[in-house]
């Protein structure tokens, strides 16, 4: 236990566990259905008792797209056409599904990534000091 | 399973209108909703006097990233002398229209008003493309989704992934739904990309030949949908051509009581069914390959309507992809599922095929101006139902139809079913 186990089940708690390279959710405390991202309030069986949880970060690809027209923010970042990136949907082993950014798969020949590919959590650090941000990203489990 | 709802009393829709649809610099929404306004005035067989509408209904995603305006509606309204009716804006991203239209219908159906405006209008060339997909993106989940990097074509290249992966879809299958709509849209006047893809093809290689440039070696469209430089790849695997365009344009629809219609028509087309549901975000389903909200606003319509699939004659889907149309022939009941992209390549599909879907061109090459599509698919099948469709009109029985209207990965999905009685 420690002090961030008392935040409220939101996206900026999200964030600031993410930012400690935590991938936590929450657990109802009423019928123990796990939810990523996180949620105040159990659509299973409306309870709203929730406890935070962390995710084991181990997972498999779910379904996925390399990017070769980015939004705005990629193309600042140095992706496009010539320097295609990796999204994708990955189903946690604790059930959970989440969004993610891909690492360590080769972008520029998507055909050869593989649905079921296993994976493992990983995170990326962006900025510094008050601008530090980190972004969820899985890799190959090797 | 959805208790099944009945509207108290019958809607009919007795004029339809659209603008054409394209990029049209100097255009706001507003002009591009007077143009549709005018069109379906003169769609009233019988005439229509506009003092007689009570409200309107407009669908918009987003006046205000595209055009720097909210509180449209009252706009819209005034733009077509309609000033003081309420005039109510739906947000539903690209399901506004769809929304929209089902607003109005319980607006009457309810006996509030007798005679309801129902339109849709999105002006979106006026921003850089990528500031287009920026505006876009905020239809998905900004905390959970677009950090990952995602685009909406990239959402549907996950869904076309996983749908590949579950049922042996290869990307070359995609192409099949491109090549039907734009044969389609060739013969709809007022489609943004109205011209079949060989055509397309062809001009590219009389422009080269005109410019002394070698001219490319094309041998078919495949060839050319195979090309990097002819189709480029936004999100693998789906290319520029699986996708639908950025687009101006404006829809709209009149909506009346059944003892009003025959004021304005002797062939009111009646809403039957009417159906809508939510769904979370694309990584929080159980199932990727199915909009498990099309599945259930269809059921909801299906079961108000009294019909099913196999009775429905033709159908105006949400083909923003070429992916998202071979699902919804799915999750619409019309083939099981694994089987949509066989029928699209079989020609079951097509404008002659038993099951036409989006013979209007569809989003894909009419033209996807966001909060008007949801209407334009219900003035599609206004114009089939009273053979106004032109060239592009279908023969036989088209006396029951449907419309799917999808907002973002399916957050949103909207069905309607419509019936010719006489």
């Amino acid at each position: 236990m420690n002090e961030t186990t008392m935040l409220p089940f939101t996206h900026a708690s999200f964030q600031q566990h993410l930012s400690a390279h935590r991938l936590m959710g929450s657990r109802c405390a009423a019928c123990g259905a796990m939810h990523l991202p996180p949620r105040a309030i159990c659509p299973a069986c409306r309870s709203a008792q929730m406890t935070w949880v962390e995710f084991s970060g181990r997972g498999r690809l779910a379904g996925f797209t390399s990017v070769f027209i980015p939004p705005t923010v990629m193309a600042q970042a140095g992706y496009g056409r010539e320097n295609p990136y990796l999204s994708g949907v990955v189903e946690l082993e604790e059930g959970p599904k989440i969004s993610a950014r891909l690492l360590g798969l080769d972008a520029a020949h998507p055909e050869g990534i593989s649905i079921g590919q296993p994976l493992v959590v990983d995170f990326i650090d962006q900025g510094d000091g008050e601008k530090r941000s980190t972004v969820l990203a899985f890799r190959p489990l090797s | 399973m959805p208790a099944t709802r009945s509207l108290p009393r019958p809607v009919a829709i007795v004029a339809a209108g659209i603008s054409k649809f394209g990029a049209f610099p100097g255009k706001s929404s507003r002009d591009l909703f007077v143009e549709a306004f005018l069109d379906m005035e003169s769609s009233a067989s019988k005439g229509m006097d506009a003092r007689a509408i009570e409200a309107l209904y407009l669908g918009n995603f987003s006046s205000e990233l595209f055009e720097h305006q909210g509180h449209t509606a009252p706009l819209i309204a005034e733009a077509v002398g309609l000033t003081p009716i309420p005039a109510v804006r739906v947000e539903d991203a690209c399901a506004s229209g769809g929304v929209a239209l089902r607003q109005g219908v319980m607006a009457v159906a309810s006996g509030m008003y007798d005679v309801v405006l129902v339109g849709g209008a999105e002006k979106m060339t006026s921003l850089p493309t990528a500031e287009v997909t920026d505006a876009l993106a905020t239809a998905a989940d900004t905390q959970y989704e677009i950090p990952a990097g995602f685009t909406f074509p990239g959402f549907y290249a996950a869904i076309a992934t996983a749908y590949m992966h579950r049922y042996g879809m290869r990307p070359e299958h995609l192409m099949n739904v491109a090549i039907k709509n734009h044969e389609n849209g060739a013969l709809n006047p007022n489609a943004q990309f109205g011209v079949s893809i060989s055509d397309w093809m062809q001009s590219r290689i009389a422009a080269a030949i005109k410019k002394g440039k070698p001219a490319p070696t094309w041998q078919n469209v495949w060839d050319f949908l195979h090309d990097d430089s002819a189709n480029p790849m936004i999100a693998w695997p789906l290319r520029l051509f699986d996708c639908s365009p950025i687009t101006d344009g404006a829809a709209a629809l009149l909506l009346v009581s059944a003892e009003r219609a025959a004021d304005y028509t002797d062939h009111p087309i009646y809403i039957i069914g009417s159906g809508q549901a939510s769904d979370v975000p694309l990584h929080g389903r159980s199932d990727l390959t199915t909009l498990s909200a099309a599945r259930n606003a269809a059921q909801q319509a299906y079961q108000m309507a009294g019909v099913t699939p196999a009775d429905i004659r033709f159908a105006e889907v949400h083909d923003c992809f070429t992916i998202a149309e071979i699902v919804a022939t799915e999750d619409l009941g019309f083939f099981p599922p694994g089987d949509g992209y066989k029928m699209a390549e079989d020609g079951v599909t097509a404008r002659n095929g038993a099951k036409p879907i989006n013979v209007s061109g569809g989003l894909k090459s009419k033209g996807h101006p966001v909060g008007a599509s949801g209407i334009a698919q219900a003035v599609e099948v206004f114009k089939q139902m009273h053979g106004l469709a032109g060239e592009r009109q279908l023969k036989g029985d088209v006396s029951l139809a449907l419309t799917h209207n999808v907002g973002a990965t399916g957050s949103t999905c909207v069905v309607h079913i419509y019936e010719r009685k006489n």
